[in-house]
């Protein structure tokens, strides 16, 4: 039987990618940031997980305007490391796992939650830059890689209730996996930012602290929040903290923190990383 | 529902339905030039190459002055929009500055100095 070793949350700012790309991570700038992804990177090769689910948002790269499914799985063996108008950045390829994805997408839609199967999504820096905060610069990725694509740039996204929710179906569809695998879930995006706009670079740690707090303490408070007091409070990108909610849900009633970091600024976002653990081992 | 309220944050141009209608084409545009073939294209003849788009005069002419803001105003979203920011060599410091009207370097260090509180005039609505 399949079970979840743990959830990380973390920004996927692509300027972090950059740095790691190009070999700046001990610069001023961004050795704070870095020495703060220490622990985690330590966490999980302990851990070792054998899948990553990567919760994520794709930036006008796998879809469009033409397309936009509020929640995409991806099914296939592998996914290609999209181009973002730079070409592709230079990271090993994705490798998927089509068999855990597929019975993810089935129970989840068998449970009311209508997946779209993608069996085709390049991936952008929505879900590689988790990877190289998470794993450096390997010749190949260390898991199989199941990518959750949300829609959080057309309004409205997803609700935090509908991606907690989701993210307990999640739960529930790796508990019946027939195979004995071990799965850590990401989820990505935020913290506070605004790009957009007159009130670009906008940043609000109060409510960054609150959110990570919530995260352990009270996440029904988090799923109440609405739509426009995460554009308000955290930035019109910062709703991208939504797709935390699927991570959160994803590890059961109680989970404790057993890390976080905390950085302004990765470029014009505040950047921050925490870990989450299920509270006992009940599953 | 609260379609209002979304609205009224000053600053921020949230991408409802209406917005994303608006600017279908302009951020069609934008999306284009993830392909190389396309950015070869525009850059070889931009004119003609907007013609393939059916954009407005008003975000044609946005598009030519890459007035940052007013494609926002006019339907842009700004992860669409930055593929013309990406296509220019310009970085999402730039663009923020060029839409809050400071230079990138001001707002680099704005960044560093911990970012745009709420209480700063562009937070805050005229009256």
């Amino acid at each position: 039987m399949a079970k979840f070793v743990g959830g990380i949350g973390t920004s996927h700012v692509p300027a972090i990618g950059a740095a790691v790309d190009h070999g700046k991570t001990q610069t001023d700038y961004w050795k704070p940031l870095f020495d703060g992804y220490e622990p985690a990177r330590e966490w999980i090769k302990e851990k070792k997980p054998d899948v990553a689910i990567i919760v994520f948002n794709d930036h006008a790269s796998a879809f469009s305007l033409e397309l936009i499914p509020t929640f995409a799985i991806g099914v296939a063996d592998t996914f290609e490391p999209a181009d973002e108008g730079y070409g592709p950045r230079k990271v090993p390829s994705v490798e998927g796992d089509a068999k855990l994805a597929w019975h993810i997408a089935r129970y989840a839609i068998e449970h009311d939650f209508d997946m779209t199967i993608a069996n085709v999504m390049p991936v952008d820096h929505g879900l590689t830059v988790p990877l190289s905060i998470a794993f450096g610069q390997p010749e190949a990725w260390p898991c199989k890689v199941i990518p959750l694509c949300v829609n959080v740039i057309q309004y409205p996204p997803p609700s935090a209730r509908r991606c907690l929710n989701l993210g307990k179906v999640i739960r529930e569809a790796v508990q019946c996996y027939d195979e004995d695998v071990s799965v850590a879930i990401f989820g990505t995006g935020g913290m506070s930012h605004q790009l957009q706009g007159e009130r670009a670079g906008f940043l609000n740690p109060e409510f960054d602290t609150m959110f990570l707090d919530g995260l352990s303490q009270d996440a029904e408070k988090l799923a109440d929040i609405p739509r426009q007091t995460f554009i308000e409070e955290a930035g019109s990108e910062g709703i991208e903290l939504v797709m935390w909610m699927i991570m959160r849900g994803a590890l059961g009633e109680d989970v404790k923190e057993t890390y976080r970091s905390y950085h302004i600024p990765a470029s014009n976002t505040a950047a921050g990383l925490i870990i989450l653990e299920e509270e006992g081992d009940k599953s | 529902m609260n379609e209002k309220r979304e609205f009224n944050i000053p600053g921020t141009y949230v991408f409802t339905p209406e917005h994303s209608r608006r600017g279908y084409p302009l951020n069609m545009f934008c999306m284009s030039l993830n392909k190389s073939e396309n950015r070869d294209a525009f850059r070889a003849d931009p004119s003609s190459y907007l013609d393939r788009f059916s954009l407005t005069p008003d975000q044609r002419k946005a598009v030519k002055e890459r007035d940052w803001l007013g494609m926002l105003q006019l339907g842009g979203n700004i992860y669409y929009t930055f593929k013309l920011a990406i296509f220019d060599g310009l970085s999402m410091q730039y663009v923020g500055g060029s839409m809050s009207g400071i230079t990138q370097e001001e707002f680099q260090q704005m960044m560093i100095n911990g970012g745009r509180r709420q209480g700063d005039a562009n937070t805050e609505r005229a009256s």
